[in-house]
């Protein structure tokens, strides 16, 4: 028997959420207008004002936003409440020069903890629940997003935060939890040791909310089998809120949006064209219930597919499929965003060569980042600890840009393969996105 | 008086030391003396050569980085005790050896230690000081 956390919300008609979408959207508008300077101005460029916006239909006229507007508004640019109104900053996992800092206000949190807490709910959760988070806590919204979700529903909450696998299964059998949230590649890890250390039958878990990394079906396979429980998907992202813009539901097929406050679109990377409902293209989010932080038709750059099809589990709202890749060339290691622009820039404050590759790959379940750098006549020396000094201070400034460590290889010049005269920079061999 | 080895960046992985002999051995060099010096992943092959430009020409050409660095070449004794001779000189007079290796000679009991030292001029007069002979590029080849 199916349960929801908001009956009504999570199973309205089509038309209802269409009307809840419209009138809200007509609001956000109104108020981005009135208090964002830059929504006006881009609204103002397009000829544009808040009676051109009468209906969701309408949404496509708007103008796109993306990370770089973020970075540029840094910090209080794209505010709409003055800030005593605010109570909570969160920012994303992203890195230096890219950092993105979201406001809430009490409202704010308290929208985003009910989107947390359809999640646990699908998942299955009840206030007799023992809820297990080893989510990092802190300015990532993991933690905290997934904490207050769980004291919605009511579950004795865990805020374990991530790492010391030796406590977390300490707790988890003392305490006998039985839902863990926490990245898809930590719980992996966390099966390895429970097997490993032969008390998978002192565990109680029933089911995982996976997120904040990509991770293929064969894991969720492996996870449940390893672990005895259903693995279900999560997925948000710091600018919209957090986790739980989308969730999975018992059919584990696709992530309900939660479309009430936030609308998804899907577009064309290139000419922003709008796609109908089954195209594959950029998903695009516009949160029209955030108060203090309200992205207006913000470029996600994760490319999915939306469908409306009528879900098994009742619930009504748009479904979109785990994200098939992304239309930037970002990636995701160990749940930390990492652009190759990054490490290029590390190179070159260094004095490499801009021959490099980037090897990504999934080893035992945990993410691993490999930078080759083609050796210089200018970085060679005679001597054995002077290369290996500089190959050590190279792996510094990675991690001090990155925020991951990031294992440095320096290859042979012209070893790197070049495909048409153009460097392969990144080599990911997850398989993550097939 | 001093030689001039050459240094060459090699990834420490299988075939990339024999691709390396077989370029040289392709251009019809040969090779007075080598050593191999590793890291984890990459190492330094060093090389004693009569024609350096030579080697050092074809070695780029093939993609290699590569320096020279003069070391020195101290004749020592095939007998007991005369490498302890060579290296106290070098402790007595605070000169710190960074690396060194031996090749052996045309001459009957006798052979080169190629030591690289943080001063070579310093070296170098310690060693006269106390009658140890090194010798130039020529007569190593010699």
């Amino acid at each position: 028997m199916e349960r929801y956390y908001q009956p009504e919300i999570e199973c309205a008609s089509q038309e209802q959420i269409r009307a809840w979408q419209s009138e809200r959207l007509v609001k956000q508008v109104q108020n981005v207008w009135e208090n964002v300077p830059m929504y006006r101005k881009r609204m103002e460029e397009k000829g544009l004002t808040p009676a051109d916006i009468q209906s969701v239909d309408d949404l496509r006229k708007l103008p796109f936003i993306d990370k770089d507007d973020l970075r540029d508004q840094y910090p209080y640019g794209l505010l709409a409440r003055p800030l005593k109104d605010c109570v909570r900053i969160q920012s994303t996992s992203g890195t230096t020069g890219r950092r993105v800092v979201a406001f809430y206000t009490q409202h704010d949190l308290d929208l985003w903890e009910d989107c947390c807490a359809r999640a646990i709910v699908a998942a299955g959760g009840t206030n007799e629940d023992v809820c297990h988070v080893c989510y990092g806590y802190g300015l990532f919204t993991g933690g905290p997003g997934l904490n207050g979700g769980s004291h919605k529903v009511g579950c004795l909450t865990l805020p374990m935060s991530s790492g010391n696998t030796e406590r977390q299964i300490q707790f988890m059998t003392d305490l006998g939890s039985t839902i863990l949230c926490c990245t898809p590649s930590y719980a992996a890890y966390l099966a390895e040791s429970i097997l490993e250390r032969g008390v998978r039958d002192q565990i109680k878990l029933k089911a995982g909310i996976f997120g904040a990394e990509a991770w293929t079906e064969e894991m969720r396979h492996d996870i449940e089998e390893k672990l005895g429980i259903k693995a279900y998907d999560i997925y948000g992202l710091t600018e919209i809120s957090g986790p739980g813009v989308s969730f999975e539901c018992s059919e584990q097929t696709g992530m309900h949006v939660n479309e009430d406050h936030f609308i998804a679109e899907i577009i064309n990377p290139k000419t922003g064209e709008v796609l109908p409902e089954g195209e594959k293209g950029e998903l695009v989010f516009t949160s029209i219930t955030k108060e203090a932080f309200p992205l207006i038709r913000y470029r996600t750059r994760d490319i999915c597919v939306l469908s409306r099809k009528k879900c098994s589990c009742g619930r009504t709202h748009v479904k979109m499929s785990k994200p098939l890749g992304r239309s930037d060339d970002m990636l995701i290691v160990k749940g930390v965003n990492v652009f190759p622009s990054q490490i290029e820039t590390v190179l070159m404050n260094q004095g490499y060569a801009a021959n490099y590759q980037i090897i990504v790959d999934r080893v035992n379940n945990s993410d691993t980042i490999e930078v080759q750098v083609e050796m210089t006549p200018e970085m060679f020396s005679d001597s054995l600890g002077a290369v290996a000094k500089k190959e050590k201070e190279l792996v510094s400034g990675l991690k001090a840009m990155l925020g991951i460590y990031a294992n440095v290889k320096l290859v042979n010049p012209k070893s790197i393969a070049r495909s048409e005269g153009k460097a392969v920079r990144v080599v990911d061999k997850r398989n993550l996105y097939k | 008086m001093t030689v001039k080895q050459i240094s060459v960046f090699l990834e420490n992985k299988p075939n990339k030391l024999a691709e390396f002999t077989a370029c040289l051995s392709g251009q019809g060099i040969d090779l007075r003396a080598i050593s191999v010096a590793e890291a984890s992943d990459f190492g330094i092959v060093r090389i004693i050569v009569d024609d350096v430009y030579n080697a050092v020409t074809v070695l780029r050409d093939a993609n290699y980085i590569c320096s020279v660095t003069e070391v020195l070449a101290v004749e020592i004794r095939d007998e007991a005790g005369a490498l302890a001779r060579i290296i106290g000189v070098l402790g007595e007079n605070g000169i710190n050896v960074e690396y060194m290796y031996a090749i052996t000679t045309g001459k009957k009991n006798m052979a080169y230690m190629i030591i690289r030292v943080n001063d070579n001029a310093k070296a170098h007069d310690a060693f006269e000081k106390h009658g140890i002979r090194t010798v130039c590029h020529s007569e190593l080849l010699k």
